[in-house]
């Protein structure tokens, strides 16, 4: 028996790890995954938590039930690849050989970072809805709030689903809208980008959108500390924001375990090929999902795109034949807007969002780069999609390379 | 004023792109670095060069330019000092001056 390993268990290692066991050519290969920890977090509803659209039930389940029975699974932490003897070592001293490793460890949030943001503050006024137990705080601080200014600050670029802090300013328009607060509640938008998103046109129309819904955008802000008794964000080039609760997306990190197996760049991401998800200077160490220090989004669409890709190549890397440059970046994603409505976004390295309809040409039913109630509820049938489809490995309508089709070019934009 | 009279990049026959970088890095003299940095208001120091050199050392190693991070943990420039000599996002700022392209750092 040849063995495959599976470093985490997210998103990227579950979703893989269904698909492929159900593959002919999986026959002679033994799959083991690790992970440090045993529940299952559906990330997307960090974003809802906090307004108090899901509960805690929604978002998380344990590990075991969504992995394939054939695979030995083991609940530990890893300290640290050896490529050099093709074995991965865990904390509590095991060591497990591998023919092929699949790194899929994710990314993190490091408010440690950022000075003064974890400190006696921390989950009173300063929050964060990028991990569990932070929706879970956010959730009680907003029921609370009444009045005050309400900065959503992100740390620093890259983070997992760059446009979850803008849609956490949309729903937060909304949440406050509907209780009758928000004249006496100001949103302030922070980021160290340029305008409100990475991309030039997607950044346009929801920059329009934020400025719409009377969202203060404050960008080219690279935080350098938090005073949090004067409540207060400072810049590094001395700027002072002044907030009343503050929502923050701190800097993410890859595993602390790639930075000892010293296979990271400076934010412990592995440097992976763009278009094989070979890591860079390995043929037997593939790198999925947040993992990657790739320029696509940290989403889970894209690990789902990726996790494809590997399924693709793994055919023909049993077979020893070259791998298919395959992967292009494909990101697909939904944003919601607030008041039922959502706007869905499609690109890939190379090409910006644009206009259209999606998934099929002229029909959608979801129009893209426009706000609507169907992207809205695209979103909502997503966590359906992600419990009982997505990490049970069933093959969803979208392929994993972007398509032009229903894309309108250029000319139509105004 | 003790401006002298030097050269724009329209005279020396340089394209820049939509975001103001380099369309053919091969390019990039130090005598361009001087010029894009004054388009930004900046007066090239030793130290500024210390940046420079760095950041296109990690390019000639890497193939692309390295971000804020890895100027910061790897070329061992503190961030604050950074944001003084290149104001306002210096790892865009500084890949520009280099002549090299628009650092990743974020989809
Ligand atoms: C607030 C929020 C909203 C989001 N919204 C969306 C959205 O709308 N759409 C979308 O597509 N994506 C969204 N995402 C992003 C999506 O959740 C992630 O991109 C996706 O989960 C990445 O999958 P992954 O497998 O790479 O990492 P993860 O799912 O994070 O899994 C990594 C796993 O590795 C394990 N691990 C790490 N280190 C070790 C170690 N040393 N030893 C053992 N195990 C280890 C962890 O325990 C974890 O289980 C959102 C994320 C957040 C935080």
């Amino acid at each position: 028996m040849k063995r495959l390993v599976i470093l985490g268990a997210g998103t990227a290692g579950t979703t893989l790890a269904n698909r492929l066991v159900k593959r002919p050519e999986w026959d002679g290969w033994h799959l083991t995954v690790i992970d440090a920890t045993r529940e299952h977090y559906y990330q997307p509803g960090f974003l809802l938590l906090p307004f108090g659209v899901y509960r805690k039930e929604d978002v998380v389940r344990p590990k075991r039930y969504y992995l394939p029975t054939s695979a030995e699974l083991i609940f530990a932490e890893v300290e640290r690849i050896r490529p050099d003897h093709k074995r991965v070592e865990l904390a509590d001293g095991r060591k497990v050989p591998y023919d092929v490793l699949v790194i899929a460890t994710g990314t993190d949030v490091h408010p440690e970072e950022t000075p003064g943001l974890q400190e006696h503050e921390w989950l009173r006024s300063i929050h964060t809805f990028y991990t569990f137990d932070g929706a879970v705080a956010l959730a009680r601080a907003l029921r609370t709030f009444k009045e005050g200014r309400l900065v959503i600050n992100i740390v620093e670029m890259p983070i997992k689903c760059p446009v979850a802090p803008l849609e956490f300013a949309f729903l937060a328009d909304w949440y406050f809208t509907h209780r009758g607060l928000r004249d006496r509640v100001e949103i302030v938008y922070a980021t160290p980008l340029p305008g409100a998103f990475t991309r030039p046109k997607a950044s346009e129309m929801l920059g329009n959108l934020l400025a719409e819904r009377n969202i203060k955008v404050v960008s080219e802000f690279n935080v350098m500390e938090v005073d949090p008794d004067k409540r207060l964000l400072r810049s590094y080039d001395e700027q002072e924001i002044e907030y009343d609760l503050l929502v923050s997306i701190p800097l993410h990190l890859g595993a602390e375990a790639i930075a000892r197996s010293e296979m990271g760049d400076e934010y412990n991401f592995v440097p992976t090929d763009r278009h094989t998800l070979l890591a860079k200077g390995y043929d037997d160490i593939f790198v999925l999902g947040d993992a990657t220090d790739l320029p696509a989004s940290k989403a889970g669409s894209v690990a789902h795109f990726q996790v494809d890709v590997f399924v693709e190549n793994f055919r023909r890397y049993v077979d020893g034949l070259e791998l298919l440059p395959l992967f292009d970046g494909h990101s697909n994603c939904f944003i919601e807007t607030g008041y039922g409505k959502g706007v869905l976004i499609d690109f890939n390295y190379d090409v910006e969002p644009l206009p259209g309809m999606f998934p099929l040409p002229g029909v959608g039913p979801m129009p893209l780069l426009r706000e609507s109630r169907v992207n809205h509820w695209g979103k909502l049938l997503f966590h359906w999609v992600y419990w009982n489809m997505l990490l049970r490995g069933h093959e969803l309508p979208i392929p994993a390379r972007m398509s032009m089709a229903g894309k309108e070019i250029e000319e139509a934009v105004s | 004023m003790t401006v002298k009279t030097a050269k724009t990049l329209e005279e020396l026959g340089i394209q820049l792109d939509a975001e103001g970088f380099l369309v053919n890095p091969d390019d990039w003299t130090p005598e361009i670095a001087e010029i894009i940095a004054r388009e930004e208001g900046i007066e090239l120091t030793d130290r500024h060069w210390e940046v420079i050199n760095f950041v296109r050392t990690y390019y000639e190693e890497h193939g692309e330019p390295p971000t804020l991070r890895a100027i910061t943990k790897r070329g061992g420039i503190p961030t604050k000092e950074l944001y003084q000599l290149f104001p306002k996002g210096p790892a865009k700022k500084v890949a520009r001056i280099a002549g090299l392209g628009k650092p990743k750092g974020c989809i």
